[in-house]
């Protein structure tokens, strides 16, 4: 990943324990956290909040990456979906744990912790989260 | 504002084209739509270069000046810009020269887009695509750029019954106009099997609903309507330009399935330009994968929400169609040189409306639009031109 | 003084298992002579994105979600492992901040053959008793290595423990621990080498057996126990023989192992093996009940644990993590090729 290790090491609240924000003034939670409230705007400043997110949603749309980027290649085929968190805001992430066909809109899944990628074979290791169904 | 017109047009080939550097490339276009404007180096006011990642692809950035001392006119000292906004870079460098000209802080501006993709690796490439989402939390957890349109496919698949026949039918109609322009990276027709079958990218886009990886560029000399009687008897009007941004991440959207940006973009061009979608005779569209186009066609207005399928399974979108898209073959079949592609829709609309198209000719078309996304739907451009 | 002991636990195995059967095949040997020879049927294989630091933190986040800890009150973290992700930069750490426990801690990791994470239960132990710390983490966890072809290729596995040691609220009271340390060089890997060596028989009568009967017999003769006061019994368990052997030769019967006796369905996790055999028996364990647990590592010697189920077992939101049980029962088969490329056997430059 460019940019080298401070550039992981600043988000590392998000990725590993994904760290949001609220607005104190309307109650809205944001991932990644945000400078401001996009809704309140300035009478959000100062009253932004940070929270811990449950890490549980559900599959919003996915889709199965076939060409991989460099650093996931080994990993190819494998899905990607945006879930929406219980708390409302959406992120991308990869699912793991299943069998790629059972992947489907509306599917409940909860985080885990995982490598993400790496900076070669002596470069940092960088982790943080995907998503696994969750088990009945 | 003062009007501004399209005096002058010009485009390289797109496709691979090993024997030509990226410098090369700007400055043959830049030659062909200054000649063809037929004006001099002396009557440029400024250049607007769009160019999105020439420091990955080429590893060269101040590509400003580079363009205008790579087309000879470092002694004229011309104020020459980059102008970056990924895939939309070259609808933005038109933007640019649009608003300087009807400003009236210049009467003649050149405009370039280019991107010499070729030069670096397939995979090198299509992580630098990617560098147009969120690096943070799209890219660096594994989804590609066409993971993220496959993103929108499938939900457009969810919510509207939006098939990958209907996709894939996007592809073969853009190859059959691309088959018709000689200046096209692929210039022949695909069938619907052949886009079906093709090798998996990311599901349900395969390799035949992606566009390539080009190199090319286009050029078009902007001039203040006022002026352009001293340079052609054949001007085309730029009567609207609009442009709207999001959200960079795909995730963040209001709706996954509908760029905001082409909606906000498209009604600041339609109240600039008094019209309305059902007066648009032909429009080039930002078809970076056949899930675009289908959008694109929705959220410009030409057909309602979640209708963009069936649209094109209807054949609306067709040449001899009520509405063409795509005459230059599109990202799709033309090519798609990120930098260039805003300048070289832009192109293809003025030879329709100067009824220079050939066998593409769209025929008593009078109104055309062209709208170039960047991103996943970020920022978007969309400009719309009259036959004077 | 209030008893010390463990307040909550938890586990993790992978996902992936390969059959020793399908990596007989590749090397021309018979896998039902095999598996029959070293009494594993199958082993677990982590995917391409795990490794001892991820495996550690969702044992710890299962071990948290079990009670209602604050992750801010453990006082310290030690992971033990042979297979840490980097060689210089610690994995304890990257477990901190993925639990929510960082800064206000100490925090190490151990390196000491499988018998890491039973160090790291001791040092927790201590440092409560010390009143150092409210609570300790410690871990043991491992994505072992074996080279292909290697006898080990049959049982280096991955998976892992983790116990929140304290004095409140503590379901399993720790009455005692001792080691048994002695330098035996039995199985090594030298720094800067991809897989470990091995000692073949040697491993047997003078280090496995040695050790663990030392320490366990002193370990009943310091509390004054017979084999036939405890309701379970876990040993270190490289492979399937020895550990029923070893619990043969002390006096324990099959059915006081079994339940800790993990390794025939997952390989042998290192240093996780006898720890997630002890998750296994507190996944069932009543009241009342007492536990007798011995570890070994190569070179390193053994841990004794004498333990006793209290009535806070019950209490215990145990239902809120998978169980060793479920885990072994929730895979993917993988094949030989697929297992080469997670374990990385096909690195090139």
């Amino acid at each position: 990943m460019a940019g080298g290790v401070a550039r992981f090491w600043r988000e590392i609240p998000q990725r590993y324990n994904i760290i949001g924000n609220k607005c104190g003034s309307c109650e809205r939670v944001f991932f990644p956290p945000r400078e401001a409230c996009p809704h309140c705007r300035r009478k959000s400043l100062g009253k932004m909040e940070d929270i811990k997110l449950s890490g549980k949603g559900e599959i919003i749309t996915y889709t199965i990456i076939h060409v991989g980027p460099e650093a996931f290649k080994e990993q190819v085929p494998y899905p990607v979906a945006i879930i929406k968190l219980e708390e409302g805001p959406q992120i991308t992430a990869q699912i793991v744990d299943c069998n790629i066909d059972e992947v489907k809109i509306g599917m409940k899944v909860e985080n885990t912790f995982r490598r993400i990628q790496e900076d070669g074979y002596t470069g940092a290791i960088y982790y943080g989260y995907k998503f696994k169904p969750v088990k009945e | 504002m003062r009007d501004v017109v399209v005096i002058g047009v010009g485009l390289t080939k797109f496709g691979e084209l090993w024997d030509k550097s990226f410098r090369r490339l700007i400055a043959e276009a830049g030659s062909k739509a200054i000649l063809d404007a037929n004006i001099g180096g002396k009557d440029i006011d400024a250049m607007y270069i769009g160019s999105m990642s020439s420091g990955r692809f080429v590893g060269q950035e101040h590509v400003g000046a580079l363009v205008a001392d790579a087309s000879g006119f470092s002694h004229l000292h011309i104020p020459a810009t980059r102008v970056e906004g990924a895939c939309a870079s070259g609808g933005l460098a038109i933007r640019e020269g649009y608003l300087s000209i009807a400003s009236g802080m210049n009467d003649i501006v050149v405009v370039g887009g280019v991107e010499k993709m070729n030069d670096v690796g397939g995979n090198f490439a299509t992580e630098t695509l990617a560098t147009a989402a969120d690096q943070e939390w799209e890219a660096f957890f594994g989804v590609t750029f066409p993971g993220l349109y496959a993103m929108i496919a499938k939900r457009h698949m969810h919510e509207y019954g939006t098939t990958k026949e209907q996709l894939a039918q996007v592809a073969v109609k853009n190859h059959a106009n691309g088959a018709l322009n000689p200046y096209a990276q692929y210039q022949r027709e695909i069938t619907l099997e052949q886009v079906l079958n093709a090798t998996m990218v990311a599901r349900p886009l395969g390799l035949l609903d992606c566009s390539p990886v080009t190199d090319g560029a286009a050029s078009v000399v902007l001039c203040a309507a006022e002026k352009a009687k001293e340079f052609t008897d054949k001007p085309v009007k730029i009567i609207a330009s609009g442009q709207g941004s999001d959200t960079l991440a795909l995730h963040s959207r209001r709706d996954i399935c509908t760029l905001d940006a082409t909606v906000h973009a498209a009604k600041m061009a339609y109240k600039q330009a008094n019209l309305t979608p059902s007066d648009i005779d032909l429009a080039e569209v930002h078809d970076c994968f056949t899930i675009a186009e289908i959008c694109a066609i929705e959220d410009l207005g030409f057909v309602e929400k979640g209708q963009g399928g069936k649209a094109v399974e209807n054949k609306i979108t067709t040449l001899d169609g009520s509405l063409p898209v795509n005459t230059s073959g599109g990202l799709k079949s033309k090519g798609h040189p990120v930098g260039a592609t805003g300048v070289a829709q832009l192109v293809e609309i003025a030879q329709q409306l100067r009824r220079e198209a050939e066998k593409r000719q769209v025929k008593d078309a009078r109104i055309g639009l062209a709208h170039n996304i960047g991103g996943s739907g970020a920022t978007c451009t969309v400009h719309i031109l009259e036959a004077m | 003084m209030r008893d010390i002991g463990i307040v909550s636990y938890g586990s993790y195995i992978p996902r992936y298992r390969i059959k020793a059967g399908v990596i007989a095949s590749v090397w021309g040997k018979d896998g039902a002579t095999i598996s029959r020879g070293l009494g594993i049927n199958e082993k677990s294989v982590p995917s391409i994105d795990q490794d001892t630091a991820t495996i550690s933190v969702e044992a710890a986040r299962s071990a948290l979600k079990r009670c209602t800890i604050d992750p801010q009150d453990i006082g310290a973290i030690y992971i033990g492992s042979e297979s840490h992700p980097y060689a210089v930069k610690p994995t304890g750490t990257i477990v901190g901040e993925a639990i929510g426990a960082t800064p206000d801690l100490m925090v190490a990791d151990y390196e000491f053959a499988c018998k890491a994470g039973t160090a790291g239960v001791q040092s927790c132990t201590a440092l409560v008793k010390a009143d150092m710390i409210k609570y300790g983490l410690a871990v043991g966890a491992d994505t072992s290595q074996a080279a292909p072809g290697d006898a080990l290729e049959f049982s280096a596995s991955a998976g892992g423990a983790a116990f929140i040691i304290g004095r409140d609220n503590v379901v399993a009271t720790i009455n005692h621990t001792l080691s048994f340390t002695t330098d035996t060089p039995d199985f090594w890997r030298r720094a800067e080498r991809k897989y470990p060596s091995h000692g073949g028989r040697f491993t047997g009568t003078p280090a496995y057996f040695k050790h663990i009967i030392s320490c366990a017999t002193n370990l009943m003769q310091k509390v004054d126990t017979k084999p036939e006061d405890y309701d379970y019994a876990i040993f270190h368990q490289p492979n399937g023989k020895f550990p029923v052997s070893v619990a043969k030769k002390l006096g324990f019967t099959y059915d006081q192992i079994k339940q800790g006796l993990i390794v025939p369905y997952i390989g042998n996790t290192y240093s996780g093996a006898s720890l997630v055999g002890l998750a296994s028996v507190l996944d069932v364990a009543k009241p009342g009940e007492r536990v007798f647990l011995t570890s070994y590592g190569s070179g390193a010697g053994s841990d004794g644990f004498d333990i006793t189920i209290t009535d806070k077992i019950t209490e215990l939101a145990r239902d809120n993590a998978p169980t060793v049980a479920q885990m072994v029962e929730d895979k993917e088969y993988i094949d030989y090729g697929t297992y080469a490329k997670l374990t990385d056997l096909l690195y090139w430059e």
